[in-house]
């Protein structure tokens, strides 16, 4: 089994295996990323980051990965400076993008798009996030988190809390840990709730699910609490919006009756949802979290574009 | 009982008889053969609540000079899972076969999703496998989106 060449589109395209060996190569990346240790490993090699949608930590953790290893990168950051702007189809993009790089990292719009770019690059595809669809290298840094605080990804209780309808991550998230066996809460405003289609996915892998109203009550016994912010753009009603908006807030009070061993992660950017007061404490996940962005991306240029990582 | 269904309707020379269509469908199965597509000589003969043993009613619709292709036959399976076709040849039934649902159904919906890649503009043709088989589920390949209703997203 090597997942060099192979495209990262969704989540769904990885077995369990492959997953348990991103997070091994990921966790050895560790000391590469804190510049500890060094590797040309992907020296000579060029990664094409083709943002066509605004992005920061996702877009910067691709480049740091990529340099880390001795590799260059080239950047689309702006879909306005881009051809696509001037009515070309992603598809052409694509083919020529795949002429002068090594691996493409596609963050688009329309959801699909990584699957196209996949389809017609014969360069390995990363899907850095496709509208409001798949980002499998947020959920498998996500996972990282999670295994690096508890040893393991089977058997524990993750409550997701905020917009679970557009939020992404929580969709691929939420897949991935019934792979794993873990037990899954949901908390949402009215009419953000988990999309029926993605619960259903969750029992057929054989994971447990259920949606809790109180989150004083979800956290009691929970491992985990995943907070997510309000996906604001890709709310069609603006008044739906403010309706929701600031309905939910996580603070030391929120999280009075939770065990001590539960950690807050977030894929940020947080917009008010976690009280800052959290940062200092033991619970706080979500800088780690963001830290470990660097690594499993390593882990993923390496085994995408070498079979391996040093 | 026999005579009284030749009346309603005449056997055709050449062409396809696709019967057991579920009632109320013809409509929709007509709108798949893309009547506008075939030559001012094919007579179309539709039945529509026509009594069945196997379904209770059932619709039936036969085109003269016609053989269906591929991407017909995906399509009845969709809309009309239940259907048998005949190829007739010389008055004669040369051919029957019952549809069956492909691994792939490629061009013939549209994504439900407005915002998936297939749908804006690009090159590329609608593809959806078969997510479940009951009730028969099928996944965009593009954006992952699951359809279960096709009539509302059959190509126009």
């Amino acid at each position: 089994m090597s997942l060099k060449g192979r495209d990262i589109v969704s989540i769904r395209d990885l077995s369990r295996e492959e997953i348990d060996e991103i997070l091994a190569a990921a966790r050895r990346m560790i000391p590469y990323a804190e510049g500890t240790r060094s590797s040309g490993s992907l020296s000579g090699r060029i990664v094409v980051l083709a943002f066509f949608e605004p992005s920061t930590r996702t877009r910067l953790s691709f480049d740091a990965a990529a340099q880390r290893l001795g590799g260059r990168s080239l950047t689309i950051a702006d879909a306005s400076e881009s051809s696509l702007r001037k009515g070309e189809s992603l598809n052409d993009t694509i083919r020529m993008l795949a002429h002068y790089g090594d691996a493409i990292v596609l963050r688009h719009p329309n959801e699909g798009a990584a699957r196209l770019a996949a389809m017609v690059s014969d360069r390995p595809v990363l899907n850095a996030g496709d509208g409001a669809g798949q980002h499998p290298t947020q959920t498998l840094v996500d996972l990282a988190t999670i295994r690096e605080s508890f040893g393991t990804l089977a058997g524990l209780r993750i409550v997701l809390l905020g917009d679970l309808r557009h939020g992404r991550t929580v969709h691929s998230l939420a897949r991935a840990l019934a792979i794993y066996g873990s037990a899954i809460r949901t908390v949402s405003p009215p009419g953000l709730s988990l999309p029926p289609e993605v619960a259903e996915q969750v029992v057929e892998l054989g994971g447990e699910i259920q949606e809790e109203a109180s989150l004083a009550k979800a956290v009691r016994d929970a491992d985990v609490l995943y907070v997510t912010r309000l996906q604001k753009e890709r709310f069609l009603d603006p008044a739906e919006y403010a309706q929701v908006a600031g309905s939910y807030r996580v603070d030391a009070a929120a999280l009075q009756g939770a065990r001590d061993r539960l950690v807050v992660m977030h894929p940020l950017p947080r917009t008010g949802e976690i009280a800052p007061e959290l940062d200092a404490t033991p619970r706080a996940a979500y800088f780690r979290q963001a830290f470990l962005a660097v690594p499993v991306r390593m882990a993923l240029l390496g085994l995408v574009l070498n079979g391996k990582v040093p | 009982m026999g005579t009284v269904r030749e009346l309603k309707i005449q056997p055709i020379r050449n062409g396809t008889v696709i019967d057991h269509i579920p009632n109320g469908r013809a409509l929709d199965v007509l709108r798949i053969l893309g009547l506008r597509a075939l030559g001012s000589d094919s007579t179309v003969s539709v039945a529509i609540r026509v009594r069945s043993d196997k379904l209770g009613y059932k619709d039936i619709v036969k085109v003269e000079n016609m053989e269906l292709t591929a991407r017909h036959l995906d399509a009845l399976c969709l809309i009309a899972p239940s259907a048998t076709i005949s190829i007739i040849r010389d008055f004669k039934v040369r051919d029957k076969r019952v549809v069956d649902l492909p691994a792939a159904v490629t061009g013939i919906l549209t994504c439900p999703n407005p915002s998936c890649i297939s749908n804006v503009g690009e090159p590329i043709e609608s593809e959806f496998e078969v997510a479940r088989r009951r009730p028969v589920t099928l996944r965009c390949v593009y954006c992952e989106r699951q359809v279960v209703d096709f009539l509302h997203h059959l190509r126009g």
